[in-house]
């Protein structure tokens, strides 16, 4: 097995920055309330990570954003189209910040966009939560491979690669070093 | 007139090796070179009397679907018996001399061992009115032996009638032990499993209790009592006192009382629910101690053949009992030989000498020797066999299906016929 | 951790396994308290209630999660269906596999019936005990940790066992399978168990049970001073059968009253599986008292089933292998 570091420490936090940044521009555009209507959905585990990260970008750069009503985490195992054929996973805590995501836009965040399941159990997820004015999709990594019409509007980088490759994301919080991996 | 047949090279149960020679009904000859107009080749082959069971469930007449006389006998050959004793538990009730002469009949004309009908104790086992015991003894079918078994004599003046009544012809009441009020619903032995199963417990008292009181009323007025299928260490307690005081009292013990303990139903499969229930270990390391010591006299199959349908569901919805004919000698050379605790001649005993001898069966169990009636079972010890389901008996409920057992069944000659040879079951009874 | 084809004991469970399901369930607990409290992750899938007795609180509870998680339910009672005209398990459990069951639940009134169904190659569908005779109801003492838990810990349960939780469960231990269940489960979660009872409600050998037995429930609040108290149903038919002598004598003796109660620890709690007798084992100052669980217990019992359900009906089925 053969690995290769694609990505490194200083190229994701530049990412998520720049991420960050294209989130804010585009809300802007999109809605005069600035921050106030933008919800920013993790999906577990590193999407959760990835999320409260470009939320730190956002106070940096609008001060006052109140944090409790931007962040939260959504977990879509219940969602999920193949838990006859995958070994049980945890489902683990979801939490939508307390105003709801009625007529917000809600940008989900992953680390790694690749047959585009993930982000459908994702979609059937937040329709049970409320109906959002618009849904947008951040990743750190876009690999290809999709099997699903979706895209990603905010993407770190794009990487082609095989289909039987493994990509590695690593984050300190989890991880305990930054990193992104290609294996073969 | 020459022989018949000559078993060759025949291990007797004292060690020696000798050939036996069967003419007609007989063993005419034991010796060495003796010739004959065909010779079996039994070197290694212990030659033992042929089985007698004291405690054997037939079915017939009213339960066919679960054995016949014919394919009980047949298992009884595949197992090395050449007599059985018919619990009267059928339907009919064996409790008259009409029933009793048929399962005689049948079993004649079987022709697979003699079987001997038990008589019920009570009209229709219920436990409220004798049944005519004498006309049951002076009928054809000659029978010695009165049990209720799978009911308890339990009304105390009963039992002390029967146990007098029989003395007119030497009978003998072989007891179901079981108070019935303290084993109302019961299901397992009670104890520390019953405890963790939820099941309903059957507590040694309620045996034991039953014993103690019958062995006691024997004692009073002078009769001899059997106790049947013996399963707990408080009874061998009390078997032995009983016979230190002189009482003149048997027991018996099946052969899954020596060998399984209550830890199996836990798997909840009802081919373990059996009456008296499997105990624990502490019970079966007593009742082989008292098998071997001479305090229990001999070992009884409690054959209870059941169809499938009684057996797949749930344990509470399940019949009693489990098979035992063919499987009875493989534990008792476990149990006596193999332990290196006791001998052959104490198995021929417990097996066919000590049986015969309580149901005052005189053509049976009769030693090895020059003039006994040719019942003969010849065990190759040294066999070791992986129980399957493939039972002569029409039922399959037998709990040591994927067990190893020691010990095999070679050839069972049943009055000078081969019922079985080499390990294979005679198409036809004896005529 | 441990893939389970069926749950027919608490037994089953390891530590890990257990306290994962307690997590799941408190997963399906903020479920429940959505506006849409309905989950698409077992769409397609037919969970058969078979119940065999009568109990509509288990029933409506398996009914409730299973339909939360968008799964088909099918209520088999045996009254009023060929059950209650002689067909037996066997027959019943063929027919369900036929019809394409992927889980049933079973409530019999046969010890083992659960572990028969599981074992006989009737099925293939996951089987789940609600409750068997005298033997068990493990989902009972999965939703009876998870209430203690979140008592306890409040929200941060996750991951947590019970362990150094003092438990005294007071009645008819003999007969009862929550008691059985409780035993295990709690065992396995850390906790110590006691049980309180007539002498003769309970086993004669309890030597496998990892438990301490009482008769007097009065030294048992005082002296053992319990974190919590559970209070199991007394059937009126045991008095008949000379269990004791009669209601007034148990409740005096074994009963939970005001009295009682106010002896207890500040921060106990007071449990009862369902449907209490009023008046009997519990008074209605205790069943009302803040201490008490009981609609806790419900609603809790929704949850856990949902965990329980999701867990065996997701991912490959483990080969069974006994």
């Amino acid at each position: 097995m053969s690995s290769r570091t694609v990505l490194s420490s200083d190229d994701i936090d530049r990412a998520v920055t720049r991420i960050a940044h294209e989130i804010l521009e585009a809300n802007t555009a999109l809605q005069k309330s600035g921050t106030a209507n933008l919800v920013i959905l993790g999906i577990p585990t590193r999407g959760v990570i990835l999320a409260e990260r470009i939320a730190k970008v956002i106070e940096k750069a609008e001060p006052g954003v109140d944090r409790e009503q931007l962040l939260g985490r959504l977990d879509i195992t219940m969602y999920r189209d193949d838990l006859a054929s995958n070994p049980t996973r945890s489902v683990t805590e979801t939490h939508i910040p307390s105003q709801g995501i009625d007529d917000k836009v809600v940008v989900l965040v992953d680390d790694v966009l690749f047959s585009g399941r993930t982000i459908r159990a994702a979609l059937d997820a937040l329709n049970d939560y409320g109906r959002p004015r618009a849904v947008r999709l951040a990743v750190l990594v876009d690999r290809g491979h999709r099997e699903l019409p979706i895209r990603a509007d905010f993407v770190g980088k794009n990487l082609p690669t095989a289909r039987e490759e493994r990509i590695r994301v690593q984050l300190t919080e989890a991880d305990g070093q930054n990193g992104v991996v290609i294996e073969s | 007139m020459s022989a018949n047949y000559i078993l060759k090279n025949a291990t007797l149960v004292d060690g020696t090796i000798a050939d036996i020679a069967i003419t007609g009904e007989q063993i005419t000859a034991i010796g060495t070179s003796l010739s004959g107009i065909e010779e079996i080749d039994c070197t290694g082959l212990v030659a033992l009397p042929g089985f007698v069971d004291l405690h054997t469930h037939l079915r017939e007449p009213g339960f066919e679907q679960s054995e016949t006389v014919l394919t009980g006998t047949q298992a009884a050959a595949v197992g090395g018996f050449t007599a059985v004793h018919a619990m009267a538990n059928t339907s009919p009730v064996a409790d008259t001399a009409g029933v009793v002469e048929q399962v005689a009949t049948l079993g004649r004309e079987a022709g697979y061992a003699d079987v001997h009908p038990i008589g019920a104790v009570t009209v229709g086992l219920d436990g409220k009115q004798m049944a005519e015991l004498g006309a049951m003894a002076n009928s054809k079918a000659k029978v010695r032996v009165f049990s209720d078994d799978g009911k308890c004599v339990h009304d105390p003046v009963i039992m002390r009638r029967a146990l007098e009544y029989v003395k007119a012809f030497d009978g003998v009441i072989a007891q179901h032990a079981q108070e019935p009020r303290l084993t109302e619903g019961a299901q397992m032995n009670e104890g520390a499993v019953s405890a963790e199963l939820g099941l309903v417990g059957w507590p040694a008292v309620a045996e034991e209790s039953i014993i103690a009181r019958d062995v006691l009323l024997a004692e009073h007025v002078g009769s001899r009592v059997h106790i049947c299928h013996l399963s707990t260490a408080g009874s061998v307690e009390i078997i032995r006192w009983a016979k230190a005081r002189g009482i003149n009292v048997t027991a018996e013990v099946t052969p899954h009382h020596l060998l399984l303990t209550d830890e199996l139903v836990r798997s909840y499969d009802a081919v373990y629910k059996v009456n008296p229930p499997l105990r624990t270990q502490q019970d079966v390391f007593a009742l082989r101690e008292a098998l071997i010591d001479g305090t229990i006299d001999i070992i009884a199959t409690d054959h209870a053949p059941h169809p499938i349908e009684a057996k797949d569901c749930e344990w509470s919805a399940a019949a009693f009992g489990m098979l035992g004919l063919e499987t009875a000698a493989s534990i008792a050379q476990e149990v006596l030989i193999d332990s290196g605790k006791s001998d052959w001649a104490r198995l021929a005993q417990v097996m066919s000498h000590n049986p015969a001898q309580i149901a005052r069966d005189e053509e049976a169990g009769q030693a090895i020797e020059v003039g006994s009636v040719a019942n003969i079972a010849l065990v190759d010890p040294t066999a070791k066999r992986t129980i399957i389901a493939d039972s002569a008996s029409k039922s399959k409920n037998s709990p040591y299906i994927g067990m190893q057992l020691p010990g095999r069944v070679k050839h069972t000659i049943y009055r000078g016929y081969f019922t079985v040879r080499d390990g294979k079951l005679s198409a036809k009874g004896r005529a | 951790m441990s893939n389970l084809k069926n749950l027919l004991s608490a037994g089953d469970l390891d530590r890990d396994f257990a306290i994962h399901l307690l997590d799941v369930a408190e997963g399906m607990a903020d479920v429940n308290d959505r506006e849409i409290k309905k989950l698409p992750t077992l769409r397609g899938k037919t969970v058969v209630n078979l119940f065999f007795e009568d109990s509509t609180r288990t029933r409506i509870s398996f009914e409730l999660a299973a339909k939360r998680l968008s799964a088909d339910v099918i209520n088999f009672s045996a009254k009023g269906s060929s059950v209650s005209k002689g067909e037996s398990l066997k027959d019943t459990a063929q027919t369900l596999e036929a019809m394409g069951a992927d889980a049933v639940v079973i409530r019999h009134h046969a010890s083992g019936a659960a572990n028969v169904l599981a074992h006989s190659g009737w099925i293939n569908g996951a089987i789940v005990n609600a409750g068997d005779g005298t033997h068990e109801h493990p989902t009972q003492a999965l939703l009876d940790a998870f209430t203690m838990r979140k008592r306890i810990h409040g929200t941060a349960s996750a991951g947590k066992g019970l362990d150094g939780v003092k438990v005294a469960i007071t009645g008819d231990v003999l007969h009862s399978r929550v008691a059985r269940s409780n035993l295990l489960l709690l065992n396995t979660l850390g906790a110590e168990v006691h049980f309180v009872a007539p002498p003769t409600l309970l086993p004669a050998n309890p030597s496998n049970w990892n438990a301490k037995l009482h008769y007097s429930l009065d030294d048992v609040i005082d002296l053992e001073k319990p974190d919590v108290l559970m209070m199991l149903r007394v059937q009126t038919e045991r008095m008949n059968a000379s269990f004791f002598p009669s209601e007034r004598e148990y409740s005096r003796i074994w009963g939970l009253n005001g009295e009682r109660l106010l002896r207890l620890k500040d921060t106990a709690i007071v449990m009862h599986p369902g449907p209490m007798n009023r008046g009997l084992e519990i008074d209605a100052v205790s069943a009302d008292s803040p201490k008490s669980t009981v609609l806790e217990q419900v609603a809790n019992g929704v949850s856990v089933r949902m965990a329980v359900l999701f867990t065996l009906l997701s991912g490959e089925r483990a080969t069974d292998v006994s």
